[in-house]
């Protein structure tokens, strides 16, 4: 009921929200409806966690094998978290700006939280590709119409992308599909199937491109820093700070356990590989921007990135570490994004070299900036040290990596190059001299304060005491590393 | 069987109507009462009332398979009535019988989905021609329209030919009309397929191919539906189609389908070029309608995998994608008829001027992309699915979904004009029943993409 919820409620009143021709009522509306997304996951959390609240299934393509089988575990609970409670965020901190047909705008929003919901509850293939999909046509429409000038072929080159993605994905699925003993996309026979070599490594590059452009893997990446450039910022908030996470969350229970023998042949060097170079790769251009969106675009690849290297290191210590850290990544970017909004609507610029000085006009925002700015460094005590720090250790001590000589010390070094591009962003913008531009700046407001209070204490809470958290995750680790192993013997 | 006899009496009727009757909404009317009439029967039939009972010596065979496809075909026949009827008063003065020559292609239709002999395939496929050059040419002082009608009589009377030599040459290896005993005397284990057989079997191949407009046989194609009255474009590359995939997939399953083997790399080949070449070439158009018409053509690459696979699967799954490629293309038809400027940029800004229809005509473009949620979507699924489960044909189906992936520039780009550009499209005024019409079959386009069993358990009820 609870699972069945999450996605529900979105949707409807998404659906609701199509209709509500005023702009207020239509935001009132969407938050109200995230607020209650927000009160449903946080009571499957606590006080309704039973097993059989947790589920729903019912037949839906009997004929093909599927049925609408939904099922919150400690992975979905995390990332269902983190998509209930960013939607009021982003909508709280957005709320002063005006949309052209607002309701459309806020219509797709909550459709797009529909979708993701579904992507991290699906336990049957084929509807976990419906909603995969679902998530998406919804943030194309988004970009396309509310988007900046280049909008159209940004947009566009993102959609072509991922629908290719997408489309050899589900012919992975459909061939992994034909080859179980039941001829059902249920979960349970994915993980039951022995492939041999051969259909793996075929079904592994069908999948694995989907989830690496999505991500982005580098070489898959070029879509990446336009789309966020040009949508408007509450969409790349979604795009960077949830949707990106489906292709991690994909490669963990989609690949890792059904392809075991491929991901270990593939995963450990060559994609790990690749992820190094796109990091330092990211890590490098993201220092010469000069636009803050196209910055924290590369640093999301950088990060992203390491996250990669660590699910391939199959260890426990480094698989719970990529779980704290995708919501740790989640709540931080989403806060960086806020930052992003709050300058370009005050000053209409978001290239730092015209910015400066902002500690003594908005003293408030620069406190948040900063906590975030060190959170994204992964300073300690706040959350990402815990995330990066435990995915280190994973990389290290993998049992499989022959190459952790190379990998550690190449991933440390985005995270200095990362401390380098985040800190001369922090000082560019809120240290020095005010300008002619920044002269008449002024500090933030209630709704902003609010929003970037509840990230700060995220950060700090989760930097202190992430156990929460890893006792969550700690089932579905120990499971899909099982998968994962049992099977490469 | 009911159907048959009652789209033919409506035929002959109709040519009558128009001397008898003086106003065109009774025409329409009449038109619309019989063709009624007609689905209600089949329907019957399909639950075991036959009004006729007449000895037809085993060359047809209303089967379940068949009797369904009749009703979706006649279903779509009357949403494009419903939706196109009055355009068609704007294409010359001969209104009433344009209804008659559609109550005859019905007809053809019927027996073309129905035959057990390859002579009354032969009278199928003949039915359906003959009318459709009439119409191709119906808009007579266009010399677009004189242009694609001699085309089209031109090449089609070739790849009639080209059948006629088939079926010849196979009743020469195997002594009968009757696909059963055909299918019987080439499965006997002893013995291998004759010189005869073989060729027989791909003139055979190769005329349906041409009826289907699939690549090599594609030229006709855009220039066919190009120059043809935009009604009945529509009409010819929908449920025409449709019906001769059909009757196609009948003929290769029932007669050929022992020595499945030998002939179907062929077809994948085919298939392959199909989807390749209306792909692409469905990029660089301009206008809307022959993008269209291109699409026809890598749409039919996909149905085409239903004839390559040839197994259970494919089989329910070419009805859900005749049926949504039907709804789709007749409903972005209707609306394509509505504007004054059929190129792309025609489409600039119609989201401003006709939310509604904007957001129906998104629906019909999702579901031809195979985005999910649409039965354009579970239509491409059953087809992929039909061929990983049939095994070996693999590079092919990444082909097919590249191709796809394709596709979307070109849906997208009418998309992309309705909502994202500055523009006065321009639409006729629309009635408010026009409205309710088409946005009800985009739900229903919806629906079959979320429960497809709606068509499904009542085929098997």
């Amino acid at each position: 009921m609870i699972a069945l919820l999450l996605i529900l409620i979105p949707l409807v009143s998404g659906i609701i929200t199509f209709f509500l021709k005023k702009e207020n009522s239509a935001k009132g509306w969407a938050l109200l409806s995230s607020f209650a997304t927000v009160a449903v996951s946080l009571l499957g959390l606590t006080i309704l966690n039973k097993p059989d609240l947790l589920q729903f299934k019912c037949d839906w393509l009997p004929g093909l094998g599927s049925s609408f089988s939904i099922r919150l575990d400690g992975m979905g609970q995390l990332l269902c978290l983190l998509t209930a409670i960013s939607f009021p965020l982003i909508f709280i901190a957005t709320w002063n700006r005006n949309y052209k047909n607002a309701h459309n705008f806020f219509a797709l929003m909550l459709l797009s939280q529909a979708g993701l919901m579904g992507v991290f509850l699906a336990m049957d293939a084929l509807l976990f590709y419906f909603f995969w999909e679902l998530a998406l046509i919804p943030v194309y429409f988004l970009c396309s119409i509310w988007g900046g000038e280049r909008r159209i072929a940004a947009t566009f080159k993102f959609f072509i992308y991922t629908f290719v993605g997408s489309l050899l994905m589900l012919v992975g699925l459909i061939y992994i599909q034909s080859l179980t003993p039941d001829r059902s996309f249920d979960i349970d026979s994915f993980y039951k199937i022995v492939l041999n070599n051969k259909q793996q490594n075929w079904i592994f590059w069908l999948m694995f491109i989907a989830f690496a452009i999505k991500i982005p893997v580098f070489p898959f990446h070029s879509w990446q820093p336009d789309t966020y450039e040009q949508s408007p910022t509450a969409v790349t908030m979604v795009l960077s700070g949830i949707m990106v996470k489906m292709g991690l969350f994909a490669i963990i229970r989609w690949l890792l356990p059904v392809l075991p023998s491929a991901s270990f042949a593939f995963g450990e060097k060559m994609i790990a590989m690749w992820a190094i170079v796109g990091m330092i790769y990211a890590s490098l251009l993201a220092w010469r921007q000069d636009d803050m969106k196209r910055l924290l675009a590369y640093s999301s690849i950088a990060h992203l990135g390491l996250m990669v290297v660590a699910i391939f290191s199959e260890s426990e210590i480094g698989m719970q570490g990529v779980m704290l850290q995708m919501f740790n990544h989640g709540i931080n970017i989403i806060g960086l994004w806020i930052i992003v909004e709050i300058l370009e609507k005050k000053f209409g610029t978001r290239k730092f070299s015209e910015l400066g000085g902002l500690a003594q006009k908005a003293p408030a925002m620069a406190i948040f900036f900063v906590v975030i700015a060190l959170a994204n460094i992964g300073l300690p005590l706040t959350n990402a040290f815990v995330g990066e720090f435990m995915m280190f250790t994973g990389i290290f001590t993998s049992p499989f990596s022959e190459y952790e000589m190379i990998t550690v010390p190449a991933a440390g070094i985005t995270i200095i190059l990362g401390a380098i591009y985040t800190l001369r962003m922090v000082q560019k913008v809120i240290y020095g001299d005010t300008n002619a531009l920044t002269e008449t700046g002024t500090d933030i407001g209630y709704n902003e304060k609010l929003v970037l209070g509840i990230i700060v204490i995220l950060i700090i809470a989760i930097g202190i005491y992430p156990q929460g958290f890893l006792d969550l995750t700690k089932d579905t680790t120990n499971l899909i590393l099982n998968e994962a192993n049992v099977l490469k013997k | 069987m009911n159907a048959l006899i009652i789209s033919a009496i409506m035929g002959v009727v109709m040519m009558f109507s128009g001397i008898l009757l003086k106003q065109k909404s009774a025409i329409r009317g009449l038109a619309f009462a019989g063709l009624f009439i007609a689905i209600v029967l089949n329907v019957m039939e399909i639950y075991g009332f036959h009004l006729f009972r007449i000895n037809i010596a085993g060359m047809m065979q209303f089967d379940r398979f068949a009797l369904f496809f009749n009703t979706i075909a006649m279903a779509c026949t009357f949403i494009f009535f419903l939706l196109s009827a009055k355009e068609m008063e704007k294409v010359g003065l001969n209104y009433a019988d344009y209804f008659a020559l559609i109550f005859f292609i019905l007809c053809g239709i019927i027996l073309a989905s129905s035959f057990t002999s390859l002579l009354i395939l032969f009278l199928g496929i003949e039915i359906i021609s003959i009318p459709l050059y009439i119409l191709t040419g119906s808009d007579k002082r266009n010399l677009k329209s004189n242009e694609a009608s001699l085309k089209y009589f031109l090449l089609g009377a070739f790849s009639t030919g080209l059948m006629l030599m088939g079926i010849t040459l196979i009743y020469g290896d195997s002594g009968s009309f009757s696909i059963d005993i055909i299918s019987e005397s080439i499965s006997r284990p002893d013995t291998k397929p004759t010189i005869l057989l073989i060729a027989g079997l791909l003139l055979l191949m190769f005329s349906m191919a041409f009826k289907v407009s699939a690549a090599p046989f594609h030229f006709w194609t855009p220039d066919v539906y190009d120059g043809a009255p935009t009604v009945f474009t529509s009409f010819m590359a929908t449920i025409v189609k449709a019906a001769v995939f059909i009757s196609f997939i009948r003929l290769f399953y029932h007669a050929f389908g022992s020595i499945h083997d030998s002939w179907k790399l062929i077809i994948a080949i085919i298939t392959a070029l199909t989807l390749f070449i209306g792909n692409v070439t469905a990029v660089f158009q301009q206008s809307v309608k022959r993008m269209l018409a291109y699409s026809s053509i890598a749409q039919a690459g996909f149905m085409l995998m239903a004839i390559l696979a040839l197994n259970s699967i494919a089989s329910e799954g070419i009805l859900l994608y005749t049926t949504a490629y039907c709804l789709s293309t007749i409903g972005l038809f209707a609306i394509l008829v509505k504007m004054k400027d059929y190129t792309f940029e025609g489409f600039n800004g119609f989201a401003k001027h006709q939310p509604l229809l904007a957001a129906v005509a998104v629906v019909f473009l999702l579901s031809l992309a195979g985005i999910p949620l649409t039965a354009g979507f579970l239509a491409k699924f059953y087809m992929i699915n039909a061929v990983i489960t049939q095994g070996g044909f693999l590079w092919l189906v990444i082909l097919a979904v590249l191709m796809a992936a394709i596709s979307v520039y070109y849906y997208f780009r009418v998309i992309q004009a309705m909502y994202f550009k500055e523009g006065e499209a321009q639409a006729i005024e629309v009635s408010s029943a026009f409205k309710w019409i088409i946005a009800a079959v985009a739900a229903l386009v919806i629906l079959l993409g979320v429960y497809p069993q709606l068509l499904f358990s009542w085929f098997y009820f």
